[in-house]
């Protein structure tokens, strides 16, 4: 029984980890706290969602469908990203947190009831052609379902593919660079708008897997960004601040805790969540495995 | 106008001035509205005063929330999206006050204050290790933390809420103008408190810590007492509003009570008025009120539209309504700063 | 023959303190020139505004007679003028080699290679893949030094390369001068150290509260001079 809660942990953790890659990406960049970056992701469900149904003349049967629209919404996001922050967020950027807090805040409120408009309140979901219900066989006979064991597999892909991305390569090496020093990198030849818009770029292909597969997991409603916000952001606190794989271990260990609570009682998932965080926020404030990244 | 006269090398003697004409008119206009609205349930027809008077508290929650959370972020650098935790937490004190320990709903009103503002102390124990961005979605969690807790309160009515029955047996007409009365009071001094607050040496020290922490420190400011006590004194605003808006209500749950919609409104109220001023929390306000009686019939297109212009306002006039107005025509009804003039 | 690099009546401002009040500066190529004053004259602050990190007016700096004042700082480096900047602010999350090849992060080609750095510089050779926060006070000095050569520049700032550092660490970083002269590097130093400052720069030029004091040979000027234009008197 407590395998089983652990499992179901980590593999809820695989997802809470894209969702916070993103948003540990951004920061340790910029410093920038995108406050829709919960929505965003349920911005990319929605568009996945939308892409499903009005390509779907043209679009294979089985799970090759949602996987070819998501193919074709990461491009799409990467623009996105980098758009919002070369020409919006980038202004708001300084000492002070309040501007960005706002426009990103106001964004939230501007995403969540432009779905609203769009789709009404129902919850969608993405059909993932029975990849949600067929399940592995482990040793001990455990089974686990094979979409989160793929969402987990995924998660970890994509921490070290960041990680490689900061510690061996040239972008990577800017993006280290522009957040220590961002002056003394201008000084260098780099132009730090582009390096920041590149950063949340990226971020953004991950906010994009993560609401498609989020959407196949399970369903998806507008008002659900802030509630992801809130994982992601707790990810990045107990992993600690500056490691990507501290963030996906932090992911991991959110995950467990809330399986744990939701075990006891239904309505405690969330809460001993919280409460978790609350306390490694006391007791470790630095969090479980901080380091500069690379 | 008060002044003080130093002595100046070079110029002979120069007034140190803090009023200005506009802000001395200001002071008498107010003090007149304040008296004539005190009276409104004696003058106005039966009907529209009973509507004007729960419009009246409504605002007044508004703009003592968006007050709180100015003097917060403005003038404590610390921008939260939590203090609906202490709006809440304002509400259900009183709640519980009134109904089980069987004290006076009113006077119960700043009791939750107080019980907001002492929990605000260890919670801050919390909050404090954050900073910036993370700062702000921290006090989220925390608020979360509190709304999920309190659901689960069954003698408060868990997830679906309560009412307060504190104020059965008392006629309409007379709780509705009590609780008029209670909100004149309760705004009258909040922007009292606040106001002269600012202009101590303490509000001072606080403009210090804003512009430049580590200076300040090495003038010898107590930055984290400084700090602690500002989000105490925040916290008790939120939860003076908090109070207020419920004893208003009558009905209390833990979605309205804690939702993080009062932060975003305060946020609305203070970006679009203008950071960090008096003034600023006052206009908003009153413009995000009108608005709201305006508009908000249509529903997510009201919302849509607040938040373009949230982000608008944020990108093209960083200082807000009335920060333009100081800045471009010096206008000053709140005077904080000190002129020297010959 | 015209400078290579001069600045006319410079002024410059932080917010509404003015830090600069009209400098007149040439710096002709091939040669080293020093500049020298107390703290507070405005040589950081001089350097700052030649390679964009403070405002200028566009006439204000002339470099191969193309006005560049106001340029952004990437803008700056990519037409051939490196800042080794005051304090060495080395980028604390990169390895030694990786903050040099954040110097050529400009693209600018040239003879400078990290070979050629690793030649000049051997202990850095040693000490490539360690963060650059581990290294003494004159490794990294070395480090800021060759980031900016990095970048194969035509004219290298040096701003208080002697700061903090012990008086035999100073001579190790200043002997490797010539190797950095040898092709024809000009280079501007601001240097605390007057007596060394005269040693190493063919002419030297004193700054006193934001004003050019005193210009000359570094040969010809007298210590009275000199000590008249550094404190004002």
């Amino acid at each position: 029984m407590m395998l089983d809660v652990l499992l179901q942990g980590l593999l809820l953790g695989g997802l809470y980890g894209l969702f916070a890659l993103g948003l540990s990406l951004v920061f340790g960049v910029m410093r920038l706290t995108n406050t829709a970056h919960g929505d965003f992701i349920v911005l990319a469900a929605f568009a996945a969602i939308a892409g499903l149904a009005v390509l779907a003349p043209m679009l294979p049967a089985g799970i090759a469908a949602p996987l070819l629209v998501a193919a074709l919404l990461l491009p799409v996001s990467f623009g996105f990203g980098y758009a919002l922050q070369r020409w919006v967020l980038n202004g708001t950027l300084g000492r002070d947190p309040l501007p960005s807090l706002v426009v990103t805040f106001g964004l939230s409120i501007v995403i969540q009831n432009l779905l609203l408009e769009t789709f009404s309140a129902d919850p969608r979901s993405i059909d993932s052609a029975g990849l949600s219900t067929a399940s592995l066989a482990l040793p001990g006979g455990v089974a686990v379902g094979a979409l989160p064991v793929a969402i987990l597999a995924f998660a970890v892909a994509a921490t070290a593919a960041l990680q490689w991305l900061f510690g061996r390569t040239s972008i990577g090496r800017s993006f280290r660079a522009v957040s220590d020093d961002r002056e003394i990198a201008e000084l260098m030849g780099l132009d730090a708008r582009k390096v920041y818009a590149l950063a949340t770029a990226i971020a953004f292909v991950l906010i994009a897997a993560a609401g498609v597969l989020q959407a196949m997991r399970t369903t998806v409603s507008p008002a659900d960004g802030p509630a992801l916000l809130l994982f992601a952001f707790e990810a990045v606190i107990i992993g600690g601040m500056g490691s990507f794989w501290g963030t996906l271990v932090g992911a991991l260990l959110l995950g467990v805790t809330q399986q744990i609570g939701f075990r006891l009682d239904p309505g405690w998932g969330i809460w001993l969540g919280h409460l978790a965080f609350l306390a490694v926020l006391v007791v470790r404030p630095q969090g479980l495995f901080p380091k500069t990244v690379g | 106008m008060a002044a003080t006269v130093l002595p100046v090398h070079g110029v002979g003697t120069m007034r140190v001035v803090r009023a200005t004409h506009a802000s001395s008119a200001a002071l008498v206009a107010g003090l007149a509205a304040t008296a004539l609205a005190a009276t409104l349930p004696l003058w106005a027809p039966v009907d529209s005063a009973s509507s004007w008077m729960r419009n009246f508290v409504e605002i007044a929650c508004y703009l003592i929330f968006a007050m709180m959370w100015n003097l917060l972020a403005g003038y404590g650098g610390m921008v939260s999206i939590g203090q609906q935790a202490f709006f809440g937490l304002g509400g259900y004190a009183m709640l519980v006050l009134g109904n089980f320990a069987g004290v006076n709903a009113f006077v119960a009103v700043p009791l939750g204050a107080l019980a907001a503002a002492l929990i605000a102390v260890p919670v801050s124990f919390v909050a404090f290790r954050l900073a910036g961005g993370y700062f702000a979605i921290g006090t989220w969690v925390i608020a979360d933390v509190f709304r999920l807790s309190v659901a689960n309160v069954a003698a408060v009515g868990g997830g679906s809420g309560t009412s307060l029955t504190a104020l059965r047996g008392i006629a309409k007409a007379t709780r509705e103008t009590s609780t008029f009365w209670l909100a004149l009071v309760c705004v009258v001094a909040a922007i009292a408190l606040v106001y002269l607050f600012l202009r101590s040496k303490r509000g001072l020290a606080l403009l210090a810590i804003r512009d430049n922490e580590v200076a300040a420190e090495s003038q010898g400011i107590d930055v984290r007492g400084m700090k602690l006590a500002v989000y105490v004194v925040a916290a008790f605003g939120a939860g003076l509003a908090g109070a207020l808006y419920f004893v208003g209500n009558l009905r209390i749950s833990p979605d309205a009570a804690f939702s993080v919609n009062w932060s975003a409104f305060a946020i609305f109220m203070v970006v679009i008025g203008g950071i960090g001023r008096i003034e600023g929390p006052i206009v908003g306000t009153l413009v995000f009120w009108l608005l709201n009686h305006f508009f908000s019939d249509y529903g997510t297109w009201y919302l849509l539209g607040l938040g373009t212009l949230a982000i608008v306002t944020t990108i093209f006039l960083r200082q807000g309504l009335w920060g333009f107005a100081q800045q471009r025509w010096g206008w000053s009804l709140f005077p904080t700063q000190r002129f020297l003039l010959p | 023959m015209s400078a290579l690099l001069e600045t006319a009546g410079l002024t410059a401002f932080y917010g509404d303190a003015q830090a600069l009040f009209g400098i007149d500066f040439e710096l002709r190529a091939g040669e080293v020139a020093a500049i020298i004053g107390a703290n507070g004259a405005g040589k950081s602050t001089f350097m700052k505004a030649i390679t964009g990190l403070v405002k200028a007016a566009p006439a204000q700096i002339r470099f191969d007679n193309v006005a560049i004042g106001g340029l952004a700082p990437a803008q700056i480096v990519r037409r051939g003028i490196a800042l080794v900047p005051e304090g060495r602010r080395l980028f604390a999350s990169l390895s030694v080699e990786e903050n040099l090849r954040m110097g050529g992060a400009s693209g600018r080609r040239g003879p400078w290679q990290l070979e050629r750095l690793y030649r000049l510089f051997p202990i850095l050779a040693e000490k490539r893949g360690q963060p650059s926060t581990s290294l003494s006070g004159g490794q990294q000095q070395m480090v800021a030094i060759g980031r900016a050569l990095m970048s194969n520049p035509r004219v290298l700032l040096c701003d208080e390369l002697s700061l903090g550092l012990a008086p035999i660490v100073v001579k190790e970083i200043y002997e490797a001068m010539p190797a950095i002269c040898a092709e024809g590097m000009t280079v501007a130093i601001v240097e605390q150290d007057v007596a060394l400052a005269q040693r190493v720069s063919q002419r030297v030029y004193c700054f006193q509260e934001g004003r050019v004091s005193l210009r000359g040979a570094s040969t010809e000027l007298t210590r009275a001079q000199i000590s008249a234009a550094y404190f004002g008197t």
